[in-house]
């Protein structure tokens, strides 16, 4: 993949002598990181620490009769060996539910399973030794005897009278369903020209991190304090639940993330062998490590997407879509995970499908429901693929049914750009977007008229190549409507703390957190300019519940448009605070003067008065030189949460060029595009990263990676070799374009970006794929991931 | 994971380390670690003792001698893909080495690591088998050498006995008349392959004769596809795939059905090569 020249740095009203907003400045992180010098999760070595690993459930659905220990007990190096009945005494159970979402439910579920095992890889006993050798050697000296039960692994009769029930007490296997029926859909299908019904598939995958999921546990028994270091995008989420499931008080808690090594989403939710690492330190009174390593993150990091929609779309002649509906099923694994819940995703699918067009029709219906598998919750970009796959993918067949250009049938059924605020028939509130100057911007960036022409010529000498496109809307800068109205301990709202010190530099603490993102650079860009200084004068501090102002880390594209607001904020209100001091020392009126480069100066002449070096030294080591009765406040806080549009949407389309091998069924990605609008632009450096690594991962999805299992419930692919994860040779240049609709929410004007890439991608390569081979009258592929084999079948070559 | 606990020593002769697998029934050679370090931090075995092969001199050579390459068991796959006597005297060999793993993959493994492990998808078997090449062992009986035809056995199974050490191959050198064809899918650049071919054949006027075509990935070694290198032979390309009679099982990335298809699709593309050559 070549990276080709970014669109120019949009500029925005924000500009002022100090700006870095819109500005492709480096990441202060960056030469801690490439040098080699980060501190994740792997590198802390606490005295006395001592390391688990878990002993895993073999099958999907098992009873466990008995475990003996004792051999493991007496194996070099081994401290303790502790059953999910002994570390049940410790930590309390968890139920994954919210209120908001009408009749979900789900089971208690436990740090190490007690008395049943409900999907292969949970984990069944812990062994804690002096290495994790050791204690993994000692692993394969506990006997345990199983009891195999019944595997439910097929949503499609997951709900059947004859299939088992998981967990009894539930009565049933349903964990959550939601229905919509808006407008007449009915009379609107019967009114329309065409009607074009699909089944789309998406194939259940991950997120792979670099970093896999880590903690370390410090249970401090004269302190009667826990610190967890904790590869996790959520600090304050995690303390309050370590909290929580240990029965401590918050402030008992410290939450530390250190780097972290990407999180896409996996790092947002409660995994039982951390809570359990946790809950091993309190029992141990002493430091316990736990590193997830490849084999056991295949089969415990949260999966996504395993979804069956059946679509229909109808159509009138001239294009108007006249109604959407959809039937979506998906099997979350045995626990909705905890405590965002496995039913957001399907919940998604029903609130987005159709989200980019003005038709008033729409009914709904989603279906979550339990299996015998590794569970499954939010992964980057949280249903989005899912419902873009299903809309766009309708769009385009019906644009074919009725001989309509497929940006052409977009035309005319996008929402008008001049038509905001407005509503889609979901009832997601959309404050304003740029479907159609999106579109515009695309069809001249890859010159559609000429890519047309192209596939025809090559069309006609057995070159199948495709153009296949996908507008979308994304889920960003989410209020309390998200979590925090369903009773779920996640804040919306995030904080900046910015001080001066004693030479002039300013640090920021920040409730937001960085996983590779570059959140911290963003945060430093917004502070340097509201405040006034360059960027190398501004240090950011996040990821400690200690330290950081109570925030909701970074996840569902916040940590610019909401902690970036914040830190924006908190710049200006010490530039104020400043200000009064340098008023009080210069006997000037503060709203005179200025702060420009770390100078403070004069407002209108732009004639330096005072360094802050000099400022801060007389505020701190002589105050008393100031008059009488003067304070001076160097630190200042500020909060922002979004109140006036519960989520900040975003918009865009992409456009994917490739060629189809119809003797080999092998797709060449041959480019890619997208044009988005995430608001004002803080660093469009790392807004185009963040496109084109989503769109990296949304071709993962279309093309590559699936978690298969047999129907015993078995993962039949869970390492690096066999689970293909999309690599660099295989991608195609992705070029990115920008619409700017800045948020009027906040005086950043700033939304997310962090998902429209995974959003799109998926569905886009689809319809290329479609596109492609259309002309030899192959059955629409609906069925992610394409694999040469299914292109191949309908093909008809196998 | 942790490779279980296992005794490391480095044999610094031939000898040593036959002696050493004598004593030791539950060790196992260690060469480029490309294809072991993985099975043992999988825990998928679990050796008593790690012979550490790397130290033994002069197993690393490749040479160009009375009519053959002879490649020392120990020459890295990076030591193949940038030796020129490889690149004029073992065309094949040089067409295949991109495809092995990743740069890093190649700079450790070592091509009688490969040939050894027999890896029924790998791609250096295949050519060996393809070239009609042979085998060099070592073991306390002395030295043996081992046709191609001979020496795969079964899935992962070779004709090395248990202390026999692999010292080198020896392919024929290419001359004027030698035509060879490569082409492998794989789902991503340096996986294994989900289907591959390697093929020589001479020249026979504008025909060609002795072609020999060495599927990989298709079963449990690399297979000779006999009905249609005679085909092939007689200029019959359709002939050739119609008397392909592989029998692939279905694995993680492909079924059969399409492992079938492609080795067709394959076919066609090697014949070209193979007839498209001029000397
Ligand atoms: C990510 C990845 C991708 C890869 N992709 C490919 C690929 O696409 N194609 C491919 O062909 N290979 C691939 N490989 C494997 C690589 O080529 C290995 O290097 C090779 O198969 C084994 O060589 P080695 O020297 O590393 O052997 P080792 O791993 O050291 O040994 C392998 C086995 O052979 C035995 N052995 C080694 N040397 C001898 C000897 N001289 N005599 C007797 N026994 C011996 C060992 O005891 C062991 O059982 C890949 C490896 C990795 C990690």
């Amino acid at each position: 993949m070549k990276i080709t020249a970014d669109s120019p740095p949009v500029l925005s009203i924000l500009d002022r002598p100090n700006s870095y907003i819109g500005r492709a400045v480096p990441r202060p992180n960056l030469q801690r990181l490439t040098q080699g010098r980060g501190q994740y999760i792997s590198d802390v070595t606490l005295p006395r620490m001592a390391h688990v690993a878990y002993l895993r459930s073999p099958h999907a659905h098992a009873r466990i009769v008995s475990i003996s220990t004792e051999a493991a007990k007496n194996a070099p190096g081994v401290v303790a060996v502790v059953t999910g009945a002994e570390l049940a005494k410790v930590m309390t159970p968890w139920v994954g539910v919210l209120t908001h979402l009408k009749g979900i439910k789900s089971a208690p579920q436990s740090p190490i399973a007690v008395e049943r095992a409900c999907w292969q890889g949970e984990a069944v006993c812990a062994v804690v030794a002096r290495t994790r050798a050791q204690a993994e050697d000692a692993c394969e000296l506990i006997d345990i005897v199983y009891e195999e039960l019944p595997a439910v692994t097929n949503p499609e009769t997951a709900l059947d009278a004859g299939t088992p029930v998981i967990h009894a007490s539930l009565g049933d296997n349903l964990c959550f369903e939601r229905k919509l029926d808006v407008g007449e859909v009915d009379k609107a299908f019967a009114n329309s020209d065409a009607v074009v019904e699909a089944t789309f598939v998406t194939g259940r995958h991950t997120g792979v991190c670099t970093e896999p999921r880590a903690v370390v546990a410090d249970w401090n028994e004269g302190e009667q304090r826990m610190t967890v270091y904790h590869a996790t995008q959520a600090p304050h989420m995690m303390q309050n639940l370590f909290a929580k499931h240990l029965d401590l008080s918050e402030s008992q808690v410290r939450v530390l993330t250190k780097d972290v090594g990407g999180s896409f989403g996996i790092k947002v939710h409660t995994y039982a062998d951390e809570m359990a690492t946790v809950a091993l330190s309190k029992l141990l009174k002493r430091p316990v490590k736990f590193v997830a390593d490849r084999i056991e993150s295949f089969v415990t990091d949260i999966h996504a997407r395993d979804h069956r929609i059946k679509g229909k779309i109808g159509v009138s002649k001239d294009g108007i879509i006249t109604a959407f509906e959809i039937d979506d099923l998906t099997g979350i694994g045995p626990y909705s995970v905890y405590p965002r819940t496995s039913g957001i995703e399907a919940n998604q699918v029903v609130n987005l499908t159709g989200g980019p067009y003005n038709c008033p029709n729409y009914r709904a219906q989603a279906r979550v429901v339990f299996q015998n598998k590794n569970v499954m919750c939010q992964y980057r970009a949280v249903g989005h693929p899912i419902a873009v796959a299903v809309t766009e993918g309708l769009v385009e067949l019906a644009a074919a049914k009725i001989g309509m250009d497929p940006l052409e049938i977009r035309r005319r059924n996008l929402f008008p750009d001049d038509g905001y605020p407005a509503q889609t028939a979901s009832g997601l509130k959309l404050e304003q977007l740029s479907h159609h100057e999106a579109l515009a911007h695309l069809d001249t960036m890859i010159d559609y008229a000429g890519l047309r022409a192209e596939q025809k010529k090559l069309r006609d000498k057995g070159i199948y190549r495709g153009i296949g496109f996908a507008s979308f809307i994304e889920v960003t800068n989410p209020s309390a409507a998200f979590y925090g109205v369903g009773g779920a301990k996640i804040t919306s709202q995030d904080g900046a703390t910015v001080k001066l010190d004693a030479q002039g530099a300013i640090t920021i603490h920040s409730g937001v957190t960085e996983q590779g993102q570059g959140a911290e650079a963003v945060l430093a860009q917004c502070v340097a300019s509201s405040f006034g200084v360059s960027m190398d004068r501004v240090r950011v501090v996040t990821g400690d519940t200690d330290n950081t102002p109570y925030g909701g880390g970074t996840w569902a594209s916040r940590a610019a448009g909401i902690g970036g607001e914040a830190a924006w904020q908190a710049g200006k209100a010490l530039r104020g605070n400043v200000l009064a001091v340098a008023g009080a020392m210069l006997q000037a009126k503060p709203e005179d003067l200025d702060i420009r480069n770390g100078i403070v100066v004069d407002k209108t002449t732009g004639a330096e008065r005072l360094g802050l070096d000099e400022l801060a030294r007389v505020a701190y080591f002589r105050p008393d030189t100031l008059p009488p009765g003067f304070q001076a406040e160097l630190m200042a806080t500020r909060h922002y949460v979004p109140r006036a549009w519960p989520f900040a949407f975003t918009n865009g389309i992409q456009a994917s060029y490739l060629e189809v091998d119809t003797d080999t069924g092998f797709v060449k990605l041959l480019r890619h595009w997208c044009v988005e609008d995430c608001g004002t632009i803080i660093n469009p450096q790392l807004v185009n990263e963040q496109i084109r690594g989503g769109v990296v991962q949304g071709i993962g999805a279309a093309l590559f990676e699936q978690c298969l299992y047999d129907e015993r419930g078995q993962m039949l692919n869970g390492n690096m070799a066999d689970y293909l994860v999309p690599m660099a040779v295989e991608m195609p240049d992705i070029d990115c374009g920008h619409v700017v609709s800045p948020t009027a929410d906040s005086e950043l004007g700033a939304k997310g970006a962090g998902e429209a890439g995974t959003a799109g991608a998926p569905a886009c390569i689809m319809n290329a794929i479609n596109d492609a081979l259309r002309p030899l009258g192959a059955q629409p592929l609906t069925d992610m991931p394409f694999t040469p084999g299914k292109i191949l079948a309908a093909l008809g070559k196998i | 994971m942790k490779p279980a606990p296992f005794a490391y020593k480095k044999a610094r002769s031939l000898d040593e380390a036959i002696a050493l697998l004598g004593e030791n029934p539950e060790a196992r050679l260690l060469a480029g670690g490309q294809s072991l370090m993985a099975t043992l931090n999988m825990r998928l075995s679990a050796p008593s003792l790690l012979i550490d092969i790397n130290g033994i001199g002069g197993l690393g050579g490749i040479a160009h001698k009375s009519g053959a390459v002879e490649i020392g068991a120990l020459a890295r796959h990076t030591d193949a893909e940038r030796s020129a006597t490889i690149a004029q005297h073992a065309p094949l060999i040089a067409r295949a080495m991109p495809f092995i793993g990743h740069p890093a993959i190649r700079n450790r493994g070592t091509l009688g690591g490969s040939i050894a492990f027999a890896d029924p998808a790998a791609e250096l078997p295949a050519c060996l088998l393809a070239l009609d090449g042979e085998v060099d062992a070592q073991g306390p009986k002395g030295k043996r050498t081992i046709k191609t035809g001979d020496y795969f056995k079964g899935l992962y199974e070779t004709a090395l006995g248990p202390q026999e050490i692999l010292t080198a191959i020896r392919l024929p050198a290419a001359d004027s008349n030698t035509r060879i064809g490569f082409a492998e899918l794989a789902r991503r650049h340096g996986d294994y392959a989900i289907v591959g071919l390697a093929a020589s054949a001479r020249a026979d006027g504008k025909g060609l004769k002795n072609v020999r075509l060495a599927y990989f990935g298709v079963g449990n070694t690399p297979l000779r596809a006999t009905g249609a290198e005679a085909a092939l032979a007689r200029g019959d390309v359709d002939g050739a795939v119609a008397a392909l009679d592989l029998e692939p099982h279905d694995d993680i990335q492909a079924t059969g059905a399409v492992k079938k298809h492609l080795a067709g699709v394959l076919l066609r593309r090697v014949a070209a090569q193979l007839m498209e050559q001029r000397p």
